[in-house]
């Protein structure tokens, strides 16, 4: 095999991995948005070159052997026993277990003053807390960028995994067990998160966001949630609050500074700027919520959240109120 | 004057002699009696594929529910019940069995001798295996078929997540289905070391048997791991036992532990012997003989042994102490060095061989072009930190389809190709089977290349669903096409199948010219008895190493007594002196019998009460089940003694 | 043609170090032997487990149950374990054809095995203040204690066998496999009961 041949495979190979890295929207873990994802991608691509290598070699030996006929040869068996079993893999192997473990050593160190987070796993959904801070969210973490993030995963079910390709490896989140993840993601943007452990009928739609800000807007999202309510700021509003705590919806989901502290479904303090419904299921728009409401089931089926029966101007209200919670 | 008394048999009597003492009982009751390990042999292989259908027709529907974002072929519920059988029964059901199935067919005969060491036993494998899938799949008659996947992890699979019989199926199938092949390992293990021929010693036995040896060592030290791991686990759904449940003191990760100690050496039990094939089909069709034979003996076992330190490697992510983890990382990096001499070995083996471009010839080849990147994701994904991103995602769907689908299929299908010649009696077609072929090869790599591509673009494995803009949509719809052209490329090797059944050209003793002594009977199927006279194993080749086979004749005394035709017409076998070469003692091979399947009935009927939760039945179970037991060993006499 | 001495000659040339003729053992032997090694690792499994349980628990044993009394098992303990003399004695007989030897040595074996298991099943079983149910560390000594005395009664069940067979004469000095490979079978039981006695019982003591 020539080595021009060779370098047209390996471009081959390279570019379509290439070529799917380009895509822009998907959560790549190749492209990568922080220091710790950043270091695994640069472990991913030096793999790939060499797995590249090793296949061309290797695959190209097969092929040639099985087409040159029973030609003599200066190779001899043991030349390849000794040379391609034994050197060459040890060689390789010794260079890919140091990389294991220089780079284990650095994403697992932990940073000086992270902000820190504890994230539980729910069926289908995340419970999300500032413990220093004393802020709770749900489904999306809102972090500063630029500054190391520290998150204990906890689960209250089955077992879950909290993966974010483009900031961060994952991390099973078990129950009984406290892990601990570690990111920094170094500019603001949304970067989509998925459960990653079959979890049960939804585990598909169990995704997340990490929405990191500027560390200003960060600041001020903290403090408005830090802020006692100031209760609803409408007749509508108030009127949705009441349809809020007279029916289920308070028995299962909590909104700060009110009666409704419910823990079975995602605390709702800060839904109205929530972007999406449902653990990224669907966008956070009227029309969503409204369906979502009326049947969650019919977005997200086998989600944890039973259909609720309202008058129509029941949910209107109910759904101002919702939006209002910010 | 023409009374003669006390003549000597002539050859043709003796030989009509032999056939009909060896013919088995027509019609259903010679069904379900038989203990000849041909028979049993096919049973197994014939059983075995059709769950490979059933299992890619449900990959199949995966993947037509994969094709495009939010599509409606199937919910969730179905969809996770599709998956969790589809992996259960392609490892379960389909692989498993399937090598087992060309172990019992073909042991027997490359050793030289004339059966397996303990043929009841052997029929009682197969019968446990069978009913555990009927067991297993009479989840879909009740509509309730279990959805935790093919590695079931606690808590999902616990009472409390997954009410309902469902799981109870996968738990108690899984641990019935593991009777079976542990019974299969002590009966191989026992026939490589008793039954060879004279003069195979170890280091000339044919590398296919090393490579069921290494299956079987792997069998016994890893199935008790997942037998307790799913008996703790039914335990806790059906007794209330706190083994996996965290709030009562127990801890979900014993189960990984459990499970994992045996599902990564599970993964080389389907591969050891897969290689073994390969590493068979080579030099046949290189035409020279295996290179490095003792490098390739002793990697496979090699292999089998470091297969054990490695189980960690699926658990990267549940939050282990790093340095402890390191370990299995280096662990499993070093599995490929012995995978890497077998490999080099092979290729030197075809570097001076004069290639025929045989059918099985280019499944082995297919099998070196898949494994190696199979294998090179697997040390991938060894290397931890990037197994952080790759763990759950497509990128594992893609490195266990490589080497499952690939470095394990692709052998088995040229071994059928190779062999099925030898146990039908007929050939396949060389053209359909290289169509097949390329349309497997194509096919199989636009489906499952692109899964690593997937898997980097954050795509986890096991959902049912996704929504677009996520950049996963034409990866998705390659992938449904390369999987039906795949699907496609097997139908036509089962359409050959078929075909040759009715048409093929006679295959005759000998077709490919090949070594072992499997080939060295006259006819195709072989005779009922195997060998008339024992073969003389005088080399590793022992068909290439001179012009014509050596037959062992019967001597007086015990240990020789069974060797020529004598042997035969007494259904008798000889057995060697263990880790030598020299026969030793008699064996008798015994007669056509219900109790295996009467035994394995009674235990299915003992799972059967533990599901439905009825005492009863399971009381009537051991009845069964002892009833088989104490007339098993009350004919047991003479083969122990 | 070739004899099978020469075969097994020229065999033996290639592998002259290795003993020779030593009668081998039967099959019925060797599978027995593989089925142990099975059988063995699954109660290395199951103590695994109890060890994996403990090392995560904060406590040990959980939720305030008392460790085992040691001293009624440390005898029972002698019992079954010397249990295994009279076996090797009985063997030994068989092989020098002294068939009272085997009936005298089975019975004392089936004898000290079955009061063993009555002991565990009608006085420790009954005692035992915790249920399985109550948590993990009671699963873990139900299962691993139950699955041993399963394998103590199937062990008695066979020897009951090979004592009929006995006494029907079956057996000689030269015909006597089925007694060696049940006597391994109840050498296995007692072996494997030193390790689940040491981890359930002896090492809950140490602190
Ligand atoms: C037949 C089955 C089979 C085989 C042979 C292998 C082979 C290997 N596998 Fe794979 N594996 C599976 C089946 C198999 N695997 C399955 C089913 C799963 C997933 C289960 C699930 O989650 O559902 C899995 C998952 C899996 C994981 C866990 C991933 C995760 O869940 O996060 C890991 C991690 O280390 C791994 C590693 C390896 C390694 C190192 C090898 C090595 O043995 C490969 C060695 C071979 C080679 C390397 C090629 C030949 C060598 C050379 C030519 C020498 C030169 C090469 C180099 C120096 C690189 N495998
Ligand atoms: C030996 C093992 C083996 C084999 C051979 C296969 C074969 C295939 N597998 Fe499978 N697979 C597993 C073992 C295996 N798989 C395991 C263990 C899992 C994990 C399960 C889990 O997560 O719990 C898995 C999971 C798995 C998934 C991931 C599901 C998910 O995570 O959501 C997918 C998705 O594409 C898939 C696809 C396929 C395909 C397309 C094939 C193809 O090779 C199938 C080929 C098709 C056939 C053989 C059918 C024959 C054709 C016909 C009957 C007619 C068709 C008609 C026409 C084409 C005209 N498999
Ligand atoms: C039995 C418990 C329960 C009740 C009653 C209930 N919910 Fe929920 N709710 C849930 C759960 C669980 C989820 C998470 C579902 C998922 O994403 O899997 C949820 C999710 C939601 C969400 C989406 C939150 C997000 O950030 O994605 C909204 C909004 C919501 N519920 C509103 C309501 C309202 C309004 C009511 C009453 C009319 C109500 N819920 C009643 C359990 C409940
Ligand atoms: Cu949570 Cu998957
Ligand atoms: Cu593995």
């Amino acid at each position: 095999m020539t080595r021009a041949r060779c370098r047209a495979l390996a471009g081959v190979a390279v570019g379509i991995v290439l070529l799917a890295a380009c895509s822009k929207a998907s959560p790549n873990a190749l492209e990568p948005k922080g220091p710790d994802a950043r270091s695994i991608a640069d472990v991913a691509w030096l793999m790939f070159a060499m797995a590249t290598a090793v296949y061309v070699v290797v695959a190209g030996f097969i092929i040639v052997g099985a087409l040159r006929g029973a030609k003599a040869s200066r190779i001899s068996d043991n030349a390849f026993i000794w040379v391609g079993g034994l050197f060459a893999p040890i060689a390789i192997l010794a260079i890919l277990a140091v990389v294991t473990v220089k780079t284990t050593d650095s994403l697992r160190t932990p940073d000086p003053n992270p902000l820190k987070i504890e994230a539980t796993g729910f069926q289908y959904w995340w419970a999300v807390e500032y413990p220093d801070e004393k802020v709770t969210t749900a489904n999306e973490i809102r972090v500063p960028a630029g500054r190391p993030v520290e998150i204990g995963l906890h689960s209250k079910d089955v077992i879950h995994s909290f993966w974010v390709p483009e900031l961060a490896g994952k991390v099973d989140m078990v129950p009984g067990q406290r892990n601990v993840i570690r990111f920094t993601a170094d500019k603001p943007g949304e970067y989509r998160g998925q459960c990653a452990e079959f979890c049960g009928l939804q585990h598909a739609k169990m995704a997340f966001l990490v929405v990191a800000e500027e560390p200003g807007d960060y600041e001020r999202w903290v403090i408005r949630q830090q802020r006692p309510r100031s209760g609803p700021s409408s007749e509508r509003e108030a009127a949705g609050e009441q349809v809020f705590m007279r029916s289920s919806c308070a028995g299962c989901h909590a909104v700060r500074g009110t009666e409704a502290q419910g823990t079975l479904g995602p605390d709702l303090s800060d839904f109205g700027s929530r972007r999406t419904i449902g653990a990224v299921a669907v966008p956070n728009t009227r029309g969503h919520l409204a369906g979502w409401i009326e049947n969650s089931q019919s977005i997200k089926p086998g989600n944890l959240m039973p259909p609720v029966q309202l008058e129509p101007d029941e949910l209107l209200n109910l759904i101002e109120y919702l939006e209002g919670l910010s | 004057m023409t009374v003669t008394e006390e003549r000597p048999p002539t050859p043709e009597e003796e030989h009509e002699a032999i056939e009909i003492l060896w013919e088995e009982a027509p019609g259903t009751p010679g069904f379900f009696a038989s203990v000849d390990h041909k028979r049993i042999g096919m049973r197994y292989i014939y059983t075995a594929f059709i769950f490979f259908f059933i299992a890619g027709i449900q990959a199949l529907l995966l993947r037509a529910q994969l094709t495009s974002p939010d599509s409606q072929v199937m919910g969730p519920q179905t969809y996770n019940q599709m998956f969790t059988m589809h992996g259960t029964t392609m490892i379960f059901l389909f692989n498993t069995p399937v090598l087992a199935g060309f172990g019992n067919y073909l042991l027997p005969l490359q050793l030289g001798t004339r059966d397996m060491a303990f043929p009841r036993l052997n029929a009682f494998s197969y019968w446990v295996f069978i009913l555990a899938a009927i067991f297993m799949y009479s989840s879909y008659l009740v509509g309730r078929p279990p959805a935790g996947g093919w590695f079931a992890y606690v808590p999902l699979t616990n009472r409390e997540y997954s009410p309902g019989v469902n799981m109870d199926f996968w738990g108690l199938g899984v641990t019935f289905v593991g009777i079976s092949t542990t019974v299969g390992a002590v009966n191989f293990i026992v026939t490589i070391f008793k039954m060879r021929a004279p003069g195979m010693t170890l280091n000339r036995m044919p590398i296919f048997v090393w490579s069921i040896l290494a299956m079987a060592v792997m069998v016994i030290f890893a199935v008790p791991a997942l037998t307790v791991g799913t008996v703790l686990l039914e335990a806790d759904r059906l007794f209330g036992t706190q083994f996996y449940d965290p709030s009562g003191g127990g801890n979900p990760l014993l189960y990984q532990h459990l499970f994992w100690f045996w599902g990564h050496p599970e993964v080389y039990i389907l591969f050891v012997p897969a290689a073994g094939m390969v590493a068979t089909v080579i030099p046949v069709f290189a035409r020279r003989r295996l290179a490095g034979y003792k490098w390739v003996a002793a990697s496979l076992v090699a292999i089998s042994f470091i297969s054990f330190g490695v189980w960690v490697h699926h658990m990267f992510a549940t939050g282990l102490p790093a340095l402890a983890m390191s370990f299995f990382s280096a662990a499993s990096l070093i599995i490929a060095i012995p995978s890497g001499i077998l490999f080099f070995c092979l290729i030197a083996t075809i570097w001076r061989g004069e290639v025929e471009w045989t059918v099985p010839f280019l499944f082995a080849l297919g099998w070196f072009l898949i494994f190696l990147l199979g294998g090179i994701t697997g040390v991938m994904v060894s290397v931890m930190p990037f197994d952080w991103q790759a763990h759950d995602s497509y990128f594992i769907v893609a490195h266990f389809h490589y080497v499952l689908n690939g470095a394990v299929v692709f052998p088995i299908f040229g071994a059928l190709y190779y062999w099925l010649p030898k146990m039908t009696g007929r050939m396949l077609d060389e053209k359909l089977g290289k169509v097949s072929f390329w349309i497997m090869f194509v096919g199989f790599n636009l489906a499952f290349f692109p899964m690593h591509v997937l898997g980097l673009l954050g795509m986890p494995r096991r959902i049912y669903t996704y929504s677009s803009g996520l950049g996963w949509d034409t990866l998705n719809i390659v992938i449904t096409a390369g999987s039906f052209m795949f699907g496609l490329g097997t139908l036509l090797t089962l359409i050959n199948f078929l075909n040759s059944k009715f048409r093929g050209q006679p295959a005759g003793g000998n077709p490919w010219n090949a070594d072992g002594l499997e080939w060295s009977t006259p006819t195709s199927p072989p005779p009922e008895c195997n060998f008339e006279s024992i073969p003389v194993a005088a080399g590793r080749h022992p068909l290439w190493d001179s012009e014509k086979l050596e037959e062992a004749e019967s001597g007086t005394d015990e240990a020789t007594k069974s060797m020529g035709p004598s042997g035969a017409l007494n259904r008798q076998t000889p057995i060697l002196s263990g880790l030598q070469s020299g026969p030793e003692e008699t064996m008798e091979i015994p007669e056509p019998t219900y109790t295996p399947f009467v035994l394995a009935l009674g235990i299915a009927v003992i799972f059967l009460g533990l599901l439905i939760q009825a005492a009863l039945v399971g009381v009537l179970g051991l009845v069964v089940a002892a009833i088989g037991i104490t007339t098993w060993l009350w004919r047991t006499e003479s083969d122990l003694q | 043609m070739t004899t099978v001495e020469e075969a097994s000659r020229a065999t033996e040339n290639e592998i002259a170090e290795a003993p020779r003729s030593k009668p081998g053992r039967s099959t019925a032997w060797w599978g027995m032997a593989v089925l142990i090694m099975t059988e063995g690792t699954i109660f290395a499994s199951l103590l695994s487990s109890y060890f994996f349980l403990q090392a995560a628990s904060k406590e040990w044993p959980l939720g305030g149950i008392e460790a085992p009394e040691l001293s009624k098992i440390s005898l029972m303990t002698i019992v079954l374990l010397g249990s295994s003399a009279p076996m090797f004695w009985a063997e030994h007989g068989i092989r020098k054809g002294q068939v009272w030897r085997l009936k005298a040595g089975l019975i004392m074996v089936i004898l000290m095995g079955t009061s063993f298991f009555a002991f565990l099943s009608l006085y420790e079983y009954p005692e035992l203040t915790f249920g399985m149910r109550d948590n993990a560390y009671a699963s873990i000594f139900y299962m691993t204690t139950s699955l041993h005395g399963a394998h103590v009664v199937i062990g008695l069940l066979m020897l009951g066998v090979v004592l009929i067979k006995t006494f029907q004469g079956k057996f000689t000095a030269e015909r006597h496999v089925t007694v060696e490979v049940v006597g391994m079978y109840w050498h296995f039981v007692d072996a494997v009961w030193i390790f689940v006695f040491s981890s359930l019982y002896l090492s809950a003591h140490l602190k």
